[in-house]
């Protein structure tokens, strides 16, 4: 049951995703009104599968790499909902939409099966970590996203002959703002799943901190992302530079995620 | 019945020749009137603006309508119409009609969509309904013409960017900041085109200005204009770290602002951004300053760019315009046809027809049993209350009606009867 949901959600944001790139080339109003349906139909439908999957396993769903993906999507489109309704900064689903159905379809390849938990996880602390986690990724997401927009609009006004999406993007100032905003979200969520992550640790192994890969790559993007703060207002930097230290910090956080995952490996892998 | 307008515009006359023929407001009264009194113009409408003036009439006869408001119009300013005649020009029925749409949606304005023209006939059109002067055609007329005009507005782009420097300056300013109400601006030098500038962002709502100037007189007086501040030459670049626009047009001829200045300003600025633009010529800002982040730098050539090429596209856009326009002349072409008495009268006889056949289909239904002989009474019962009812106003509409009121007549008619609906006219307010 949850997999159909989940099947559904997947072909709505496969429409809604094909609608905002649309729009990037078609300036029509249903295109982004549609595409912002076919998005909250899918939300719905992803946390009915979400939920219903809670049920089914009787544990917070985000206990393999799947539901992890999953849930990572799931979390971005709640901050770009949150966004658009308190900003209503048009493009911004043209620039996020696809990147969730990049996530989900990856996570659609990947087992999907509800397998007995590894008793290593079986612990309250999974719920608190994980969501820690995702919400904290989820705001660097949409942050390095408003950071290529601001890069592009940027370019468009320096080049002193503006065209192309230079009408429809938000002004410079507000993507800055923003950026920053998001930055600010979702600092603490990392440094909360960083301090929950250690204390589980302790709990299950003894100790707070092991240097595992996936450990020392959190530790990096923390660090990249409270340079951000520190050059802010330490050094008042702004605009272009803070929205190529989001997008590196971005990079980071995806390559804590998958990287690991895929390329190093490590205890923190737990199927 | 025809419509007919005369005018000239832009085009077609001077400046001389407009001003000769305008109708100030406080003569717009005795237009009206006077046009009014001219033989077979039985509605009419002036639009007087500084580009155009235009006289949209419907006229009752058949013929020369064109030569009659000609010559009121130049008896009515005191030229000889051998002096008017090729200034002038007259459209009649379908071409009166596209023209109209074509002046409301800017497509025939000097600056290609702009947006004054559409208030500028409302104006025109309301200052005529209070003097009772349009009557059934014009007030359709100029109806469609503004939902025609709202139409071409939001199905192209035709408005969309800025055609001059300063508004090509001040939509810039929206990109760089998010709210220009809370920025302030600076004149470095007060040239006339830094002046312009100013007045622009001062009404698109910039919330402060200050002017500086080598002569700190010439400041106080502009500063005094803008109710703003003068500030000392000398201290420009400490004012500068407070300001988030500046124009500059000193008329030095060199640089007056360096890159080793602008560098320092960021950062002492903390790297606030910062609008400059560089309208003098010789150019007075390093045009390296534009390398340095969060400094914005424009020149006159790069504004004048924008501008060009927002032309362009603007006229790109009209064809779409002009597409929309052929549209709403046939619909209107159409609704203008209907107001002739034949089809209207078999209309409405059509109209009666069903509803009477409708309503004895459902007697009959409902008295079955019915003998032959008595359906054919009742249908006879009905055709006759129905041919009675109807056929005062239909002998109404056959009769020569006086040609003056024929449309208004038929207009009613076709209101009483529901042909027409207040929908089919287009209005959207």
């Amino acid at each position: 049951m949850d997999i159909t949901f989940y099947w559904i959600t997947l072909s709505l944001y496969f429409i809604s995703a094909l609608l905002s790139i649309a729009y990037i080339f078609r300036r029509e109003g249903i295109l982004f009104k549609g595409s912002l349906a076919f998005t909250a139909f899918g939300f719905f439908t992803h946390t009915l599968s979400i939920v219903i999957r809670f049920y089914e396993s009787s544990q917070i769903p985000i206990t393999n790499f799947h539901e992890a993906v999953s849930f990572f999507s799931w979390c971005i489109i709640l901050i770009f909902f949150s966004l658009e309704y308190r900003y209503r900064i048009g493009l911004l689903g043209s620039f996020i939409l696809p990147f969730v159905l990049i996530l989900l379809l990856s996570s659609s390849a990947l087992p999907s099966e509800i397998k007995p938990l590894n008793p290593l996880l079986r612990s309250y602390w999974l719920g608190i970590h994980t969501v820690f986690i995702f919400l904290g990724n989820a705001a660097f997401a949409l942050a390095s996203g408003i950071g290529i927009m601001y890069l592009i609009q940027e370019k468009y006004v320096k080049s002193r002959h503006p065209g192309g999406l230079f009408e429809r993007l938000p002004s410079l100032q507000i993507l800055d703002e923003v950026n920053y905003r998001l930055i600010t979200l979702g600092f603490p969520f990392l440094t909360l799943a960083i301090i929950s992550g250690a204390l589980w640790a302790e709990e299950v192994w003894g100790s707070y901190w092991r240097w595992d890969p996936k450990e020392v790559w959190a530790l990096i993007t923390w660090f990249i992302y409270a340079l951000v703060f520190h050059v802010r207002l330490v050094s008042g930097w702004r605009g272009k530079k803070a929205a190529v230290l989001s997008i590196i910090g971005f990079a980071s956080v995806l390559f804590t995620f998958f990287g690991i995952r895929f390329l190093i490996k490590g205890i923190h892998i737990f199927e | 019945m025809n419509i007919i307008v005369v005018g000239l515009n832009h085009r077609t006359a001077d400046i001389e020749m407009r001003e000769s023929l305008a109708f100030p407001g406080e003569r717009l009264a005795e237009g009206l009137e006077g046009l009014l009194s001219t033989e077979e113009i039985s509605e009419g409408i002036i639009l007087s603006t500084c580009n155009r003036v235009e006289i949209y009439s419907v006229t009752s006869g058949v013929s020369d309508g064109g030569r009659r408001i000609k010559t009121f119009l130049s008896a009515f300013h005191g030229i000889p119409l051998e002096k008017l005649e090729s200034a002038l020009y007259t459209y009649e029925r379908e071409d009166a009609v596209r023209h109209v749409f074509r002046v409301a949606s800017s497509l025939d304005s000097m600056v290609l969509g702009e947006p004054q023209i559409l208030g500028q006939l409302k104006d025109a059109y309301s200052k005529a309904l209070a003097m009772k002067t349009t009557g059934v055609i014009l007030n359709r007329l100029v109806k469609k013409a503004i939902s025609v005009a709202k139409k071409v507005r939001t199905e192209t782009r035709i408005a969309e960017n800025a055609v001059s420097v300063s508004y090509a300056a001040v939509e810039l300013a929206k990109k760089i900041f998010e709210d220009i109400h809370t920025k302030t601006a600076m004149l470095l030098g007060a040239g006339d085109m830094a002046e312009l500038a100013a007045r622009h962002l001062l009404k698109s709502g910039v919330k402060a200005i200050t002017v500086t100037n080598r002569t700190y007189e010439r400041a106080v007086d502009l500063s005094a204009e803008f109710k703003g501040r003068a500030v000392r030459w000398e201290d420009f670049l400490k004012e500068m770290l407070y300001t988030d626009i500046v124009i500059c047009s000193t008329g030095a001829s060199g640089y007056v602002f360096t890159d080793e200045q602008a560098r320092r300003l960021m950062k002492e600025r903390r790297n606030k951004p910062i609008f400059i633009i560089d309208i003098s010529v010789p150019r007075n800002i390093d045009p390296a300053v534009n390398e340095i982040d969060n400094i914005y730098l424009y020149d006159i050539d790069d504004l004048q760019g924008i501008v060009d090429s927002n032309v362009l596209e603007r006229k790109n856009e009209a064809e779409a315009a002009e597409g929309i326009v052929e549209k709403a002349v046939e619909t209107f072409l159409v609704w203008e046809r209907s107001l002739e008495a034949v089809p209207t009268i078999v209309e409405i006889r059509n109209r009666a027809e069903v509803i009477r056949r409708e309503e004895l289909e459902k007697i009959i239904n409902k008295l079955n049993g019915m003998s032959e002989k008595e359906k054919k009474m009742v249908e006879t019962l009905t055709a006759s209350i129905v041919n009675k009812i109807l056929h005062p106003s239909l002998a109404m509409l056959k009769e020569e009606i006086d040609p003056e009121n024929r449309a208004t007549y038929i207009y009613l008619v076709r209101r009483l009867f529901g042909l027409d609906s207040e929908e089919d006219i287009g209005e959207d307010n």
